[in-house]
């Protein structure tokens, strides 16, 4: 975890390279149609865009996870540090520092909280102390896992699973956390708790993030950067600062407009407009 | 009728013999159901083919020997070397790894993602592919395999019960080494699925595919390694199984009589294998010595499945068949 540290001082350096991706799900869903990416080296990276828009499938794409879901990038380049991953297995990704905490948590429901950590740990050769070490850290970003050590996962709750999934990512020492939709059925406290120690992380420990996310107020408070995505195409992109002050991502992503808040309804209908002027 | 309960204690001890060997072979059934979600219909060849091997690298024997002499017109059978049993429980071990690694590489690696009744008839297919080969490796005679354990009736018991309650219990000492090394193989799974890093992957496997893939589990290494502990497993019980009642084709149906087996103790469970084959074992026995007699014997075929169809009935999951768990 320390190791990025150093090199946090140059936001401009590009970790994550997405170039153009398609990919297609059975041979035959074509789910992304040409997404492009960056991520910069110590920042937090959002991808946002609504359900189905294809964030999932993204971070798919860059951990290799995608194969096991029949699913497969068959156009556009992805590299990381330079070098082109697309072939990797996803152990090869973690061991390359990138490592994804998936949707929905996906905790070992039968594995006490403490094992479901040291499984992270699975592709580290450094020894039983350095690992000893990085669980003591974790348990220190999450106290209330240290807590529930010995429960077993499955029995924990919604906001304590979402800490042991990303605790047991931060075991294998990674460089860049691919995280989606840590928000997801939490409720709003738990949410700026969870997005602060994601912060305290990407701060202290330099880990760089690229975070999908539904709920774009929330990301956009915590992210440098924001890419939108909409039915597999990236719509816009800028800094966050910037996307959050902008009228259309107000109107139709923060569900905020000039005349004060849109119904979910309006934004619906408006998505239908906006596809016939496109 | 203290006689007639001191048969009963008797039938109950050798039941609980009888038990271990059927809890052996649930076990490999579970430990492969439990990482892969497949039901290894193979699991009672495996056992026979690790059996056969074992006997004919002990006695030397060339193997394939009837295919090579029929293309070569030769006439060789054996190296004419006898191999100590220890070496060749190894050997035996590392024949069952490599069966583990094909079976991974040239079946269940195209399979990923199918649907359950696919991979069962896969391994449908394993079992009598498994069976021709054994054939065509070792020959399909009846062989006696010995690897010296103690076999016969245990003095010491005997004499023991004979002065205690003036009836000398029979207890076979190949029953009590089998109980003691099931003992053994089942602590030794436990600590290692519970203690070791890859024991601790493999839980994980069984738990969440997905989740294992996303933190670098390989899956087809721990299928491997599955497949080789149910292989190992296959022959810990093949080994019993043929000291008792020789090497021969009837030792693959020892899977009939897991299946009960897990019925009643849930395809899930460790504990439930080994708790379900002791009810197993002792239940049969039991209801062979008290009600056979009265309806005519040869309850045994059929008692376990009776047993194991009122438990489905009333607790679907088994006796210990894992809750499955809500997500809050
Ligand atoms: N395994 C799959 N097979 C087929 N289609 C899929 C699969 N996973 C996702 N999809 C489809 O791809 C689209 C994008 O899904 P996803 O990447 O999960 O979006 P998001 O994460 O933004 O909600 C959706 O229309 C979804 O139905
Ligand atoms: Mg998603």
């Amino acid at each position: 975890m320390e190791a990025a540290v150093t090199q946090n001082q140059d936001p401009a350096k590009t970790l994550l390279e997405v170039n153009n991706i398609e990919v297609i799900y059975n041979h035959v869903i074509l789910v992304l149609k040409g997404v492009s990416l960056k991520v910069a080296e110590g920042g937090i990276t959002a991808l946002l865009g609504g359900n189905g828009a294809g964030k999932t499938t993204t971070l798919k794409a860059v951990s290799n996870l995608l194969h096991s879901e029949r699913g497969e990038v068959t156009k556009g380049s992805i590299s990381y540090r330079g070098d082109a991953v697309a072939g990797l297995d996803p152990a090869d990704m973690v061991k390359r520092g990138v490592i994804q905490v998936m949707e929905g948590r996906h905790c070992f429901e039968h594995l006490t909280v403490e094992e479901n950590l040291m499984t992270g740990a699975y592709t580290r050769g450094d020894g039983r102390g350095a690992v000893a070490a990085d669980l003591e850290k974790v348990y220190t970003y999450f106290p209330r896992l240290k807590e529930r050590r010995t429960s077993q996962a499955g029995y924990t709750s919604g906001g304590e699973q979402q800490m042991c999934a990303i605790g047991r990512a931060l075991m294998s020492r990674p460089e860049t956390i691919l995280l989606d939709e840590p928000s997801m059925g939490l409720a709003p406290q738990l949410v700026e708790e969870i997005f602060g120690i994601v912060r305290d992380l990407n701060e202290k420990e330099g880990v760089s993030f690229l975070l999908a996310e539904q709920n774009t107020n929330v990301a956009l408070r915590f992210a440098h950067y924001g890419y939108i995505l909409e039915s597999g195409r990236v719509v816009m992109d800028g800094p966050a600062a910037e996307l959050r002050e902008n009228p259309d991502v107000k109107e139709f992503y923060l569900g905020v407009s000039e005349e004060g808040r849109k119904s979910f309804r309006d934004v619906r209908s408006y998505r239908r407009r906006k596809r016939w002027l496109s | 009728m203290p006689e007639q309960f001191l048969f009963a204690t008797e039938v109950v001890l050798n039941g609980l013999m009888a038990g271990v060997l059927y809890a052996l072979v649930a076990l490999g059934f579970v430990l492969i159901y439990k990482a892969s979600g497949i039901f290894n219909y193979a699991q009672g060849v495996m056992a026979l083919f690790a059996a056969l091997t074992l006997v004919g690298i002990m006695d030397g024997q060339v193997p394939f020997s009837h295919l090579i002499n029929a293309i070569f017109g030769t006439e060789i059978h054996h190296f004419g070397w006898h191999v100590p049993a220890l070496l060749a429980i190894l050997l035996t071990i590392g024949v069952m790894v490599v069966l583990a690694w094909a079976v991974q590489r040239f079946i269940f690696r195209h399979l990923v993602n199918q649907e359950p009744i696919l991979l069962f008839m896969a391994t449908i297919g394993l079992a009598y592919f498994l069976e021709g080969v054994g054939d065509l490796m070792w020959g399909s005679d009846i062989k006696k395999l010995d690897v010296g354990l103690p076999q016969g009736i245990n003095d010491w018991i005997d004499v023991t019960t004979f002065e205690a309650f003036g009836y000398g219990f029979f207890i076979d000492n190949l029953d009590i080494s089998a109980t003691i090394v099931a003992i053994i193989l089942v602590g030794a799974l436990i600590a290692f699925s519970q203690y070791t890093k890859q024991g601790r992957a493999l839980r994980a496997v069984a738990d969440d595919h997905q989740a294992a893939l996303s933190v670098g589990i390989s899956l087809n290494f721990i299928w491997i390694l599955v497949w080789s502990i149910a292989g190992f497993v296959a022959l810990v019980a093949g080994i019993m199984w043929g000291a008792k009642s020789g090497v021969q084709f009837s030792l693959s149906l020892i899977a009939l009589k897991a299946l009960p087996v897990l019925m009643l103790g849930g395809f899930t469970s460790i504990p439930g294998a080994i708790v379900g084959g002791l009810i197993i074992g002792v239940g049969e026995k039991l209801f062979e010595f008290l009600i056979g007699p009265m309806v005519g014997g040869a309850t045994e075929n059929w008692f376990a499945y009776v047993l194991a169809l009122i438990f489905l009935v009333f607790r679907p999951q088994g006796l210990f068949g894992e809750k499955i768990i809500e997500r809050v």
